[in-house]
């Protein structure tokens, strides 16, 4: 008894004051920032390579609120006027425009096609086989054919974000949808539910939690997806901005552009994470 | 009651592929009465016709043994690297609680984003396809080794505590060997998020073995082998993800 009680004992986890982990986390980042600089002064690799972090947050600070753009806003009767803003915002509005049009556009289909395959097991045997297998795959090598399909504007990559947020979400559609809980749907039966009644007041609100697991994972990938084809080919958005600062080898600004997008990327993430907890 | 069952799995699925192959005849039919551009979308025919041209003439096999070479040499760094950190902070617990959601939260950017950034820093060579795809990968493999360190059943340490094993035969006998599927699941959701970013690099910066390939058929405008390559590329695709699903069973056979 003796022995197990010395196990209990030790098993139980480590206990941290409060501070320890800030202090701990504050030491990395300046461990980090120290190697930075270090490496960023000593001309082991090529200039700005490793640019130090006051230029990038000079470039930051640039790119974020020095006003490089004209802004022309349309008001009633012909009449416009020219707002100076930073170039970034307009970027990024494109960018966003194209991951919410495809979010819509392939998160509706999913949405859809899940509720069908969800429902019909025979539906679900025949076709989520190939939505499987084919969700895992590189989504960017389509690049090409839609640009043959719409073009080489906003089209194409809404297209590219909407082919790679549809397999995310139409799988966790029909997972869902097979999880929700008999008695919910006996519920709605004895209540003579129509099949909209059905979809709108028993299933979607049993899903939430999937099918707002599925948005979370379609948006990561759609961004991805948007991105990399703003990389590939355009003359407009965030991964235009990117490869722009790659070309004219202007490293501090790609940093600067780098960590907003990031931020951005992750603080969505986190949205729509919370969104599913509540 | 076997041969029951098998046949009603077996017609969902051979309706799915009729419906696939009625989908391509249809697609085959709508071309050749001119309803679809044939220049946008090639027959499925022509399509078909140009394997045996992507597989001879374009040496499809050659550039897919440099894709798998790439595939390879960043799973085993995402191997030795990720299960290393993840046991790391699975020991320092006081590191893990100050790092854990930062390692989150990099699952979820998009690191892949950074290419141009190492194409800067490691050339234009396979190092920066390799190097992408490790970084974009090693999350999952980080967090999984962790979830199956940490999720090790009590009862199988406190036999090994009261065998008196040292902290080093507790690792390797007990903790290692339990959460060996956990840390195959990151090992292979590592290994795919890493071959899709392998190829997809390889197509962004036009260097290296199926991504390459199908970019150059796109630039020539050789739509037929555009489609064809793309067809190729989901095919090894599906293989990998297929072989690494049965392993992945084989280690649980439970699940």
């Amino acid at each position: 008894m003796a022995a197990t009680g010395e196990l209990t004992a030790r098993r139980t986890a480590p206990r941290f004051a409060p501070g320890q982990v800030t202090l701990l986390r504050v030491a990395l980042i300046a461990a980090i920032v120290v190697i930075w600089e270090a490496v960023a002064a000593s001309g082991l690799l090529f200039r700005d390579v490793v640019p130090s972090l006051a230029k990038i947050g000079r470039q930051l600070i640039e790119l974020l609120l020095h006003p490089n753009y004209l802004l022309k806003v349309e008001l009633m009767f012909g009449l416009s006027f020219d707002v100076p803003i930073p170039e970034f915002y307009r970027h990024l509005w494109i960018t966003v425009w194209e991951i919410a049009t495809a979010l819509v556009i392939g998160g509706s289909a999913g949405l859809l096609i899940g509720l069908v395959l969800g429902a019909n097991p025979f539906l679900s045997q025949a076709f989520e086989r190939f939505l499987y297998y084919l969700g895992p795959t590189p989504k960017i090598i389509f690049f090409p054919i839609m640009i043959m399909w719409f073009g080489v504007g906003p089209g194409s990559k809404v297209a590219m974000g909407t082919i790679s947020c549809f397999f995310p979400i139409v799988l966790s559609t029909a997972a869902g949808m097979r999880q929700v809980e008999p008695v919910l749907i006996r519920v709605g039966r004895s209540f003579r539910a129509n099949t909209w009644q059905m979809v709108t007041k028993i299933y979607l609100p049993a899903m939430r939690e999937p099918i707002v697991n599925g948005v979370r994972l379609g948006l990561g990938v759609a961004v991805i997806g948007t991105l990399l084809a703003e990389t590939k080919l355009s003359n407009r958005g965030i991964g235009f901005m990117i490869m722009d600062a790659y070309n004219t080898f202007d490293m501090p600004s790609m940093y600067a552009v780098l960590i907003v997008l990031f931020v951005v990327a992750i603080g969505a993430n986190a949205l729509v994470a919370r969104a599913s907890r509540r | 009651m076997r041969s029951v069952a098998a046949s009603g799995k077996v017609v969902p699925v051979l309706f799915g592929l009729a419906c696939l192959a009625a989908a391509v005849a249809l697609i085959e039919g709508l071309i050749r009465a001119g309803l679809i551009n044939r220049f946008i979308v090639p027959l499925p025919s022509e399509v078909g016709r140009s394997f045996e041209r992507i597989i001879f003439e374009e040496n499809v096999l050659m550039r897919l043994l440099v894709t798998c070479g790439e595939a390879l040499m960043a799973s085993l760094l995402l191997t030795v690297v990720g299960i290393s950190l993840g046991v790391l902070l699975h020991r320092l617990k006081l590191l893990r609680l100050a790092t854990e959601t930062w390692i989150a939260a990099m699952a979820s950017a998009p690191l892949v984003l950074m290419y141009p950034l190492f194409l800067v820093i490691f050339g234009r060579s396979a190092w920066t396809i390799i190097m992408i795809a490790f970084i974009a990968a090693l999350p999952p493999v980080i967090l999984k080794t962790l979830e199956g360190l940490s999720s090790t059943r009590p009862v199988l340490i406190n036999v090994g505590r009261s065998f008196k094993l040292t902290p080093s035969q507790l690792y390797w006998k007990i903790l290692f060997p339990a959460a060996l599927p956990s840390i195959f699941v990151g090992v292979r959701l590592g290994m795919i998020f890493a071959l899709i970013n392998i190829v997809g690099v390889e197509f962004l910066i036009n260097l290296g073995g199926l991504g390459q390939l199908v970019n150059e058929l796109a630039e020539r405008y050789d739509t037929p082998g555009t489609y064809a390559a793309i067809c190729f590329v989901i095919l090894v695709s599906v293989m990998f993800f297929i072989a690494t699903e049965r392993i992945e069973k084989w280690l649980r056979p439970g699940s």
